[in-house]
């Protein structure tokens, strides 16, 4: 539980470590914000100064998340840009990039203004993702290039595979020279079918129609292929079977300039959870096996994923109150993001400074945005963690307007305890 | 009649459920049969008990069975029969929770085309939950009254080697059968077409074969599935004839055995598809004596699951 509010016009961060992503160095000392830009702590007046003990925190630069649904146009029931701000906020966020899945979809250069100009002000941040398709109906290109120059900074029809690989290679081809990634949905079709869960042993077992691995699989072997073909810059959204990784890594060995993320829920968490027939776990891809989970965290520790990234879907209560079969794919990930990746990651033996990579230079890079080293004179966009504080992750803790986690009641250690934009300020109490 | 307890609130499935519950049931089975042979075939065990049917996806035999169960032991019947056209527009399985409070029912017996959709029900009321049949994950009630009706037959279910012919992919009578009979210490051997056989499903403890012949040189008795027909449309059955000739149960291929295998079918046939009506018919086959057992199976379910909630007559 915490608290979002305009941000102090005076504050002293004092007492914490300071990791910069930017240059990949900590250092131990005090950090003054005045108008929502980093300034010399010495230049704050004492008496007007808010105080942030940061006593035990690691301060470092906000998160990034380059896959998350906001829902707005079309859906504001579930998430809007206001809500979804205050979510990434939250969680830790600065930046978010939103897929255009909206509803009419976002796969024009108005669609993207419109958005853009709708999420200025906001707490966080807010860049656009543009369609491939044409009402993301997989069937011809959308004004890809019309949109990058409205500000699009990548393309994606995601929820929905391109499943005709020519289009996919004209995309590529088309968009090559603009330096923005194009995300395609990993997953044949076919392969998928009904799909509701990882297949396996346990959906056999639940008799519930499976996913299996060599869906994603066979989708990542023919992007990965086009990629090296056109040259066209391919990243792999939400990869979540060992196959997968397996072919990111053999690619990447090739000399493939490919970029992968994962999620936090593939990274964490197992399809274990859908016994009980538990449709919060109901996601796509599906939650795999543990065998597909520790290759997922092994992929992150050697560097062949190259980012977290939330993937948000947010769905109403009475969507996921439905059966196994009905209820829609997808979970809300923002505000729980840094306790699950935490603890996982740091099980597995990766340091703070890693994880933070992973949410921050990594996106970056993978997005092609710069990170503002955190010095005077940069725009305030920070979030001070306690990698130490062991939490329960409950109702109190989302913004988000849905509600749709498994990971309601599960207990994770490290927390956000504060997130600053020049338009935000959140804080845990 | 005083029968021993069961550990059970709601009956979700077989997976679980322990030897001694399993048995229990049974013998009640058994001991209702009785019932059915008397010129009033009506006990008042749950007079004043509520149950409500509700089939969320068609049935005729599994609905009229429980309706006999429950009026046999004089319980207030509501049988609702939900088309699935009406789920599409959205009735789903709160308001279903909710209409189940109101109504103050004792218990509800639910067929539903998703899995898991008892289990979700369970979580929110606090009625007796009985599964009667959820999507492919199970149909408890169809695999005890499966044993039930081999036990009669062979006087035992250790060590009995059971055979499951069909599209066990699909099939909530397989997974049922599997659960329950591993349980009470029988073999159980799963034939069909290898795209209908699950990824894994040897990981329940069950051996596969593709040969029927081979699987009947091994078995005691099997249980053949229905083949949906609508399959063939689909591309999962190339042709019925092949199918037939290539995992239908016939006469003939019967008579290559010398010992009397027994034949299951939890009905409705597909005679001359995956059961010859010779066979059907025949001599081997205890077709009629499962849907005998599972009026009584019901009554033993009911029994125990309702007859602990209600003030207890003496009869």
């Amino acid at each position: 539980m915490g608290q979002q509010a305009a941000l102090p016009k005076e504050l002293l961060i004092t007492g914490g470590k300071i990791y910069d992503p930017a240059t990949g160095k900590s250092r131990r000392e005090d950090l003054g914000v005045k108008d929502g830009r980093l300034v010399d702590p010495a230049s704050l007046r004492p008496e007007k100064a808010q105080v942030l003990d940061a006593t035990g925190c690691v301060v470092t630069h906000g998160f990034i998340d380059i896959h998350a649904h906001f829902r707005e146009p079309g859906r504001e029931d579930k998430e809007t840009l206001v809500t979804g701000s205050q979510a990434a906020l939250a969680g830790g966020f600065t930046r978010v990039c939103v897929m255009p899945n909206t509803d009419p979809p976002i796969d024009s250069p108005e669609g993207v203004r419109a958005t853009l100009e709708r999420a200025e002000g906001l707490p966080v941040r807010v860049q656009v993702i543009g369609a491939i398709t044409k009402g993301q109906r997989g069937e011809e290109l959308a004004e890809l290039r019309e949109m990058r120059a409205a500000g699009a900074v990548a393309f994606s029809d995601d929820g929905q595979p391109i499943r005709d690989g020519q289009l996919l290679k004209r995309a590529l081809q088309y968009t090559k020279d603009l330096g923005v990634p194009v995300i395609n949905h990993a997953e044949d079709v076919h392969l998928r079918a009904d799909g509701v869960m990882n297949e396996s042993a346990l959906s056999t077992r639940l008799g519930l129609p499976g996913n299996p691995v060599e869906a994603e699989g066979a989708m990542i072997y023919r992007d990965l292929l086009l990629a090296q073909d056109t040259g066209g810059r391919v990243h792999i959204p939400h990869i979540s079977t060992a196959l997968g990784v397996a072919q990111v890594r053999a690619f990447k060995g090739l000399g493939l300039a490919v970029t992968a993320e994962a999620t936090p829920h593939h990274l964490g968490l197992t399809e274990e959870l859908m016994r009980g027939f538990n449709t919060q776990a109901k996601v796509a891809p599906p939650l795999r096996t543990e065998e597909n989970r520790q290759a997922v965290v092994a992929g992150l520790l050697d560097g062949t994923i190259d980012c977290i990234a939330t993937d948000h879907a947010p769905h109403t209560v009475e969507e996921k109150e439905q059966d196994m079969l009905r209820a829609p794919f997808g979970m809300i990930g923002l505000e729980s993001a840094f306790g699950l990746v935490h603890t996982t990651l740091r099980a597995a033996g990766m340091d703070i400074e890693g994880i933070i990579n992973l949410l921050t230079a990594g996106p970056a890079a993978v997005m092609g945005f710069d990170l503002t080293p955190l010095k005077p004179g940069s725009p305030a966009e920070l979030v001070v963690l306690r990698p130490d504080e062991e939490w329960t992750f409950t109702r109190e803790d989302i913004y988000s307007r849905s509600r749709n986690s498994p990971m309601l009641g599960m207990t994770f250690t490290g927390r956000v305890v504060a997130t600053l934009t020049p338009n935000g300020w959140f804080i845990q109490s | 009649m005083r029968e021993p307890a069961i550990s059970l609130h709601h009956l979700l499935g077989l997976e679980g459920v322990s030897r001694q519950d399993i048995q229990i049931l049974l013998d009640t089975g058994f001991r209702f049969r009785e019932v059915l042979e008397r010129p009033i075939k009506k006990v008042p065990t749950l007079t004043g008990v509520n149950v409500v049917n509700l089939f969320f996806e068609n049935s005729t035999r599994t609905r009229i069975s429980f309706e006999l169960a429950e009026k046999r032991l004089s319980a207030e019947v509501i049988t609702f029969s939900v088309a699935s056209s009406s789920l599409s527009k959205g009735e789903g399985l709160k308001d279903t929770v909710r209409n189940i409070h109101a109504m103050k029912m004792d218990a509800v017996v639910m067929r539903h085309p998703s899995p898991g959709a008892a289990v979700q029900l369970s979580q929110f009321v606090d009625a007796a939950v009985i599964n009667a049949g959820d999507g492919a994950h199970e149909h408890p009630t169809q695999g005890l009254l499966d044993m039930m009706s081999l036990q009669e037959k062979f006087g035992h279910l250790e060590g009995l080697k059971v055979g499951i012919i069909g599209d066990v992919a699909h099939s909530r009578v397989a997974r049922s059968n599997i659960f329950g009979l591993l349980t009470m210490g029988a073999e159980v051997t799963v034939c069909g077409p290898g795209h209908l056989i699950p990824p894994y499903i040897e990981d329940l403890g069950v051996g596969i074969n593709h040969d029927v012949d081979e699987l009947l040189t091994w078995a005691d008795a099997v249980n053949v599935l229905r083949i949906q027909r609508e399959r063939q449309g689909v591309g999962l059955i190339p042709s019925i004839r092949e199918y037939r000739s290539q995992f239908g149960i016939t006469n003939e291929r019967l008579a290559r055995h010398k010992k009397s295998i027994i034949i299951l079918h939890p009905g409705p046939i597909n005679r001359g598809v995956e059961i010859d009506s010779d066979v059907a018919d025949g001599d081997q086959a205890i077709i009629l004596d499962q849907v005998l057992n599972g009026v009584v199976i019901r009554m033993s379910v009911l029994y125990h699951l309702l007859g602990a909630r209600v003030p207890q007559e003496t009869n």
